[in-house]
């Protein structure tokens, strides 16, 4: 709809795909191509196995798959619930009250989230309460991490929300909860997913926080990566690495499929 | 867990006649206290405690502050974060342009490609790049067989380059993604009626998309500036002795050297850092109307 010609078109996608395959497309590619490969020293791998994927999913891997999933929903529930709760709050503060609170939500964004796993591990590391070697300081990282996240997608919603809606449902004598409910919420609904997406997406390939603080018993899949990448096997890491991203891809497709009118496209 | 949040907030508006709105807001700022601002002040209470016991002290960041690798750190972490800013920006902008109105078959898996690509462990990027462009890899294997030469060319891999090709690659879906948000809601009429009314591409871009996209360029680059200065499973990975940057001294001081007064100081001024530039941007973009 904005090019028009035919030629236009193809020359727009041709410069499209110019750029999207190499720095994109090959990437994703080479990991899967990888994981099925026993080496690599020319222009294309050789050796086809799938080998790692027997032991990528399976014992370790398997627990570590496993521990990724819970921490991650965890983790986006939590951080949906809070981030979206202040989102909601804030929207009928008065506007110096609804910077404040945006900006205090928006920190852990900011905040390096290597020191907010430092900060975290001082933190919980003594009393009086003592989390440190549990999976909680794990879970605990992780929706700090996010929750900024979830509080901008809905803030960001919220204040694209067209109050005729809200204004014409309080008209006709719905009480604000019914507004919310019935209303607000409904028109929230993709922002919400996409968020609980991202979050999700997020804590299933956090790393940095996690290598502070992870205990031996709880480790998530991206440290299982870096273990396995760390100690020279990259062909084991490529294949966990797809294991992780199918995953993901799974969850997140579940979560896309909850749609309403509300967006156009 | 939508339902979650929902009866959690339908109650706020609803006694808003009888309890002050500020106070439905007090719960989660109650939680965000006790999980990170606590935590966050521990750390600079830490970084004035030296380990020998000599109570408040500056001497911690009298040592940082002197030493050579911090000041590396500090330049090469503020130019790395600059120049993979801009460089997602542009490219964001551009690709999400092609996706949201030149719309082709397969625009849609495309785009869900993208939002996987948020899902990477960001260090999987230089795991692939090491595939591609490593000394052992796709190119300088193609190079020399190719040559002949017993060597490729390509070794910019464990310098600076190779980050912010990585941070680049990495990071130019959080710029595309609100961005094919904030195109999803724009009324495709608009540029119906541009179009017909005589405005080209080039036009129809300045004058009607970039002023809508504009709050998300805005809120898609800050985010990148942030995450870039704050990036560590990308120079972890990559593993060369040069590229040391703040977040990864963090971590080597701390984790590493157990030096916990030392990285205590490193964070403090990534935080310095991170913030004071976020809000700067931030202020900035809402005088530039996004």
């Amino acid at each position: 709809m904005l090019v028009h010609s035919r030629a236009g078109k193809r020359a727009t996608w041709a410069v499209f795909l110019l750029l999207f395959v190499p720095l994109f497309a090959v990437p994703l590619l080479v990991i899967l191509a990888a994981s099925l490969a026993t080496h690599w020293s020319g222009a294309f791998p050789s050796g086809p196995t799938v080998e790692r994927y027997a032991a990528a999913t399976s014992g370790d891997s398997l627990q570590a798959l496993t521990t990724s999933l819970a921490t991650a929903l965890a983790a986006s529930v939590l951080a949906l619930t809070l981030g979206g709760w202040a989102a909601l709050a804030a929207a009928s503060l008065r506007s110096r009250g609804r910077r404040l609170l945006d900006a205090l939500f928006i920190l852990p964004v900011a905040v390096p989230s290597v020191v907010v796993g430092l900060a975290v591990l001082v933190a919980y590391s003594r009393p009086p309460v003592l989390l440190n070697g549990t999976r909680w300081i794990v879970i605990l990282a992780h929706t700090v991490l996010v929750t900024a996240f979830a509080h901008q997608s809905v803030a960001a919603a919220v204040r694209r929300l067209d109050p005729m809606y809200e204004q014409a449902a309080a008209g006709l004598g719905a009480s604000p909860a019914r507004v919310l409910w019935r209303v607000k919420l409904p028109l929230l609904l993709p922002s919400l997913t996409s968020a609980v997406g991202l979050c999700f997406a997020l804590s299933m390939g956090e790393l940095s926080a996690t290598m502070m603080l992870y205990p031996p018993d709880w480790t998530p899949l991206p440290v299982q990566i870096f273990a396995a990448t760390d100690r020279g096997s990259l062909f084991t890491g490529a294949a966990l690495a797809v294991v992780l991203m199918t995953s993901t891809l799974l969850v997140l497709a579940a979560v896309s499929r909850i749609r309403t009118r509300a967006s156009y496209r | 867990m939508t339902a979650t949040a929902a009866t959690a907030a339908t109650t706020a508006p609803a006694r808003s006649r009888t309890v002050p709105a500020w106070v439905w807001a007090l719960p989660p700022v109650a939680v965000l206290a006790l999980a990170f601002l606590y935590p966050l002040v521990l750390v600079g209470r830490q970084s004035v405690t030296p380990d020998d016991g000599g109570g408040v002290s500056l001497d911690p960041y009298a040592d940082v502050f002197a030493s050579e690798v911090f000041r590396d750190a500090l330049t090469t972490t503020v130019w790395l974060a600059a120049g993979s800013t801009v460089g997602c920006l542009v490219l964001g902008f551009a690709l999400a342009l092609v996706i949201a109105f030149v719309p082709f078959p397969g625009g849609r898996t495309v785009a869900r490609f993208v939002d996987v690509f948020l899902s990477f462990p960001s260090f999987l990027i230089t795991l692939a790049l090491l595939f591609v462009y490593g000394s052992v890899g796709m190119a300088n294997g193609l190079w020399t067989d190719v040559t002949g030469a017993a060597d490729g060319p390509f070794h910019f891999l464990t310098t600076p380059w190779g980050v912010l090709l990585a941070e680049i690659t990495f990071f130019t879906p959080f710029v595309m993604r609100p961005l094919l948000a904030a195109f999803s809601q724009l009324d495709t009429g608009q540029l119906e009626v541009a179009s017909s009314l005589g405005a080209g591409p080039a036009r129809i871009i300045r004058q009607v998309i970039l002023p809508e996209a504009l709050p998300a360029l805005a809120a898609g680059g800050s985010l990148v500036l942030v995450m870039c200065l704050n990036e560590f499973g990308i120079v972890l990975f990559t593993g060369a002795k040069d590229v040391t940057t703040l977040p990864m001294l963090v971590y080597s001081k701390a984790i590493l050297e157990s030096d916990y007064p030392a990285a205590c100081v490193v964070a403090v001024v990534n935080i310095a850092l991170s913030v004071g530039l976020y809000s700067l941007y931030r202020v900035v973009s809402r005088r530039a109307g996004a």
